[in-house]
C-alpha cells in the first residue's frame, strides 16, 4: 500500500544509549511540517527475570528451611509478582515518541512495557526552542535535548525546561539528528 | 502560518450545506461547529446566526461551505461558491467530500481589499480521518459524483492545511485544567483553550437540529438523538422542594444550636474541643453548601457541591451498614462488657507501675521524698477514676446503645465518637502526662540554664530526678495520642477525599482534561495532514490535589515529626485542637 509517509530506519544499530546498550530511531514524516520519532530501548530481557525470581526464590527456600515458617514462601511469590507488575507498568519505558506539528504544538509521550502511555502536548506558543544541553552528571557530560517554553506574557525569558528522552537517553548522534528535523519544522512556522 | 480547521467527527457524513463556526484570532485557526442544510433562505440563516450569538455569547459566523453531494445534485458545488458573495467574510473555506474516497478537499477563497475573491492555489486531500478515528454513525452511504478536481495536477500549496478530527460531544463536556478562574484575556490566551472554550459556550447552537421544525436544518452531535435520562430529570424536578425543605431543617437547626444556653463558656469550650461536635458542626455546612437552591455556575463549585454531596450519601450508607451490623447479636451488651473489666486491668497496671517507680527503679537511687509524694498523688488519681467507672458500670450499655445510634448520621460520626470515647476514658492518663511532662519541662529547663551558665560564669545545682517517670508515661501516652491521632487522620481523609471527582476520573474520563493529545490517522499520497484530537485525562493524584475539600485539620502533614520533637522537650501535647501560641 502506497503511503505518503516515509521512514528512515537504515541506521538503527549504530545508536546506542549513554550506559553503551543499543537503542534504535525511527523517523517518520507524515507531512511536510509533521514529523515523528521514535526511540526504542531494548526491551525487558528474559533471562534477567528469570535469573532474579531464581534468586528470590531459593533464597525464600533456604529461610524456609531453616525457619519452617510458610508465610516466607507466599510472601516470596508475592513480593516477586507484585515487584514484577509494578516494574513493567510504572518502570520500564519500551519507547518515546516525538510528535512534532508545525504552528500546533509538540506532543511527547512514554509507552510502557505493560503498554501504558502518558502524553503530554504542549503548543506552540508556549514553544521558545528545542535546543541540546550540556549535563554534568557525577564524572560524564551527557546531552540531552530539551524543549525551552516560554511565557506568553514575557517572551524573552525561558520559564521552565522539558527534557526528552529521558528513560532511553540516547547519545548526541542521534539527538543532532532529531535536533536538525525539528530546526526545520520550526524555521518553517 | 498554517491554517487548522478543527472539525466535527459528527459531521464527517453531513448533507451539504454552511459551515458554521468560529474563526479563532491571532492562531489561524477555525473551529466548526455545525453544517447547516440546503434548503435555506440566507436572510434567515444570517438572523439565526446573529441570535444564537447574543445568546451564547460567542463570536459565530459563516465559516464557509461543505459539500457531499448527492445523485442529482450537480453544480452545487458552484452553488456553494456563489454563496460567498452573500455572506462577507475574510477567509471563506470551501470543504468537499467524494463518496467512495475518504479524502476531504479544501479551497480557501480569500478576499482581497477591493472585495473580489480570489481563488488560492491550496487544494488539499484529506484521507480517511473520519473512519479511521471511529464514527458512531452507522448512516448509510450516500451516492455521489466524482467531481472534478481542478488543479489538481497543478499542485500549489498542498501542505499548508490541518484537518483536526475531535469528538463534539466529549469536548463540550470536558473542563480543561488548570482552570483558569479569571477572565482570560483573549490575545494571549492559547489555542486549545480557546477551541474548549468555544464548543462549551455554543450549548444554544445545538438546540435546533434538522430534524426540528425551525428555521434553519443543522447536523451537529445532538443530530444521532437527544440525549436524556428519566431518571435525571426526575430527580431535577424533585431536587427543588427537597432543597428548599432541608434548608429550612437547617435554619432550625443552626439556630437551635446559637441560642443562648448553648453557648455559654463552659458548653462552648467542651464542643469545641470534641471532635463529635466539630464533626456535626463541619457535616451542618456541608449540608448547607449543598442544599443551597441556586444553580452552581462555575466549574468549581459545581464539582465542590457534587464532591460533598457523593461523599455525605457514602459514609451515611457505611454508618448505616455499621449500625445494622453492630446492633444484631448483642454487640452493644458485649462491648459493654468487656469495658469495664478493660478498665480495671489497665488501672492494676499503673498501680504496679507506680509502685515499682516509687522503689528502686532498675536500681537507680532516687530522691525518695519526691517519688513518694508524687507516687501517691497518682495513686489517689487511679483510685479516683476506678471508683468513677465502677459508678458508672451498670448504666454503661444504655449509653453506649443510644449513643451508638448516632452512627446513623455517619461513618465519620462513628469514628469520632470512638476518639472522644477513648479520650475521655484515657483522661486519667493525660492528667498524669500533664504533671510529669510539667515537671520534666521545668527540669530541661533548669538543665538548660545549668549548662549556659557552666559555659558562662557561675556554677549552679540543681538535681531533679524524676526524668525516668516522665519517659515511661510517655510511652503510654504516646500509644493512645497515635491511636487518637490515626482517627482524627482517617476522619480528615474521609471528609476531604473529593469521591465524585475521583468516579467521574474512572468512569467519565474525558470529563477532566489535563490536555489533548493527537494521533495522525493514515494518509494517501498526496493528501493533506489528518489529525484525530482526542482528551488526555487529568492524572489521578492531580483529581486529589485539585478537588480536595478543605477541612480542620488537627494533626498537619508533618506531625509526626514535631509529635515527637515536642515529646522530647515536654511541650505539652493536647489530643483536640488548639490554637498554638506563638512562641519564640
Amino acid at each position: 500500500m502506497q503511503n505518503g509517509d516515509q521512514h528512515y530506519s537504515m541506521e538503527d544499530e549504530t545508536y546506542t544509549d549513554i550506559d553503551g546498550k543499543a537503542i534504535s530511531l525511527e523517523c517518520q514524516s507524515h507531512s511536510g511540517f509533521c514529523r515523528e520519532f521514535t526511540v526504542s530501548s531494548a526491551k525487558v530481557s528474559i533471562g534477567r527475570v528469570m535469573a532474579y525470581t531464581c534468586a528470590v526464590w531459593l533464597s525464600a527456600y533456604i529461610i524456609f528451611f531453616v525457619t519452617e515458617n510458610t508465610a516466607v514462601l507466599s510472601s516470596a511469590i508475592i513480593i516477586t509478582l507484585v515487584g514484577m507488575m509494578v516494574r513493567i507498568h510504572f518502570v520500564k519505558v519500551d519507547h518515546e515518541t516525538l510528535l512534532i506539528i508545525g504552528s500546533l504544538g509538540v506532543q511527547v509521550s512514554s509507552s510502557y512495557a505493560s503498554g501504558r502511555e502518558s502524553t503530554d502536548f504542549i503548543e506552540m506558543g508556549k514553544i521558545k526552542d528545542i535546543v541540546i544541553n550540556e549535563a554534568i552528571h557525577m564524572q560524564t557530560v551527557i546531552y540531552y535535548l530539551c524543549i525551552l517554553l516560554k511565557d506568553p506574557s514575557d517572551p524573552e525569558a525561558v520559564s521552565s525546561v522539558v527534557p526528552l528522552f529521558q528513560s532511553s537517553k540516547p547519545r548526541l548522534n542521534c539527538l543532532v539528528k532529531v535536533y536538525k528535523s525539528c530546526q526545520e519544522i520550526l524555521a518553517k512556522c | 502560518m498554517v491554517l487548522k480547521i478543527f472539525f466535527p467527527q459528527c459531521c464527517n457524513k453531513a448533507d451539504s450545506g454552511l459551515l458554521v463556526g468560529r474563526w479563532i484570532p491571532g492562531q489561524n485557526s477555525a473551529v466548526v461547529l455545525a453544517v447547516i442544510h440546503y434548503p435555506f433562505i440566507p436572510g434567515q440563516v444570517k438572523q439565526y446566526i446573529h441570535q444564537m450569538r447574543g445568546q451564547s455569547g460567542v463570536d459565530l459566523t459563516v465559516l464557509g461551505s461543505w459539500s457531499m453531494p448527492k445523485e442529482g445534485q450537480e453544480g452545487m458545488e458552484s452553488f456553494l461558491r456563489d454563496l460567498s458573495t452573500i455572506f462577507p467574510q475574510g477567509q471563506w473555506l470551501q470543504l468537499s467530500r467524494e463518496m467512495g474516497k475518504i479524502g476531504f478537499r479544501c479551497h480557501v477563497l480569500t478576499r482581497d481589499p477591493n472585495g473580489k475573491l480570489i481563488q488560492q492555489e491550496k487544494e488539499l486531500k484529506e484521507d480517511g480521518g473520519g473512519e479511521k478515528g471511529g464514527t458512531k454513525r452507522g448512516g448509510g452511504e450516500k451516492k455521489g459524483e466524482e467531481n472534478k478536481v481542478e488543479g489538481e495536477e497543478g499542485g500549489g500549496e498542498k501542505d499548508k492545511v490541518i484537518f483536526i478530527h475531535y469528538e463534539q460531544r466529549k469536548v463540550m463536556l470536558s473542563q480543561l485544567h488548570p482552570i483558569d478562574n479569571g477572565v482570560p484575556d483573549p490575545q494571549t490566551e492559547s489555542q486549545l483553550p480557546q477551541v474548549f472554550g468555544t464548543v462549551c459556550q455554543s450549548e444554544p447552537l445545538f438546540f435546533l437540529d434538522k430534524y426540528d421544525d425551525g428555521p434553519v436544518k443543522m447536523t451537529h452531535w445532538q443530530s444521532e438523538g437527544r440525549e436524556g435520562s428519566i431518571i435525571v430529570e426526575l430527580m431535577k424536578q424533585a431536587s427543588t422542594p427537597v432543597c428548599l425543605l432541608t434548608t429550612w431543617m437547617l435554619t432550625l437547626w443552626t439556630s437551635l444550636c446559637s441560642s443562648r444556653i448553648l453557648n455559654m463558656r463552659p458548653m462552648r469550650f467542651i464542643s469545641s474541643k470534641l471532635s463529635t461536635c466539630v464533626q456535626l458542626s463541619y457535616r451542618t455546612e456541608h449540608l448547607q453548601t449543598v442544599c443551597s437552591p441556586t444553580r452552581a455556575t462555575a466549574h468549581n463549585h459545581f464539582m465542590r457541591k457534587a464532591n460533598i454531596f457523593v461523599s455525605f450519601f457514602v459514609d451515611v450508607s457505611l454508618g448505616l451498614l455499621l449500625v445494622s451490623w453492630m446492633y444484631r447479636e448483642n454487640r452493644i451488651g458485649k462491648l459493654a462488657n468487656t469495658l469495664v473489666p478493660a478498665a480495671d486491668y489497665v488501672a492494676k497496671e499503673l498501680e504496679e507501675l507506680l509502685q515499682w517507680l516509687m522503689g528502686a527503679p532498675a536500681g537507680l537511687k532516687m530522691n525518695r521524698a519526691l517519688d513518694q509524694v508524687l507516687g501517691r498523688f497518682f495513686l489517689y488519681h487511679i483510685h479516683l477514676w476506678i471508683s468513677y467507672i465502677h459508678l458508672m458500670s451498670p448504666f454503661v450499655e444504655m449509653i453506649l446503645w443510644y449513643v451508638g445510634l448516632s452512627a446513623c448520621l455517619g461513618l465519620t460520626f462513628a469514628l469520632s465518637l470512638l476518639s472522644d470515647i477513648t479520650a475521655l476514658l484515657t483522661f486519667h492518663i493525660y492528667c498524669f502526662y500533664v504533671y510529669g511532662a510539667r515537671l520534666y519541662c521545668m527540669t530541661v529547663y533548669g538543665l538548660s540554664s545549668l549548662w549556659r551558665l557552666f559555659r558562662g560564669k557561675k556554677w549552679n545545682v540543681l538535681r531533679q530526678r524524676v526524668d525516668s517517670c516522665s519517659y515511661d508515661l510517655d510511652q503510654l501516652r504516646l500509644v493512645v495520642v497515635m491511636f487518637q491521632g490515626v482517627l482524627h487522620l482517617s476522619v480528615d481523609f474521609i471528609n476531604s477525599f473529593p469521591l465524585f471527582a475521583m468516579g467521574l476520573r474512572l468512569f467519565r474520563s474525558y470529563r477532566l482534561a489535563e490536555g489533548v493529545k493527537f494521533r495522525v490517522l493514515c494518509e494517501e499520497p498526496g493528501t493533506p495532514l489528518h489529525l484525530m484530537m482526542d482528551i488526555n485525562p487529568l492524572k489521578v493524584s492531580s483529581v486529589v490535589q485539585t478537588y480536595r475539600t478543605p477541612t480542620y485539620s488537627c494533626y498537619p502533614k508533618d506531625s509526626w515529626l514535631a509529635l515527637c520533637k515536642k515529646l522530647f522537650l515536654g511541650e505539652l501535647i493536647y489530643p483536640w485542637r488548639h490554637k498554638t501560641t506563638k512562641i519564640d
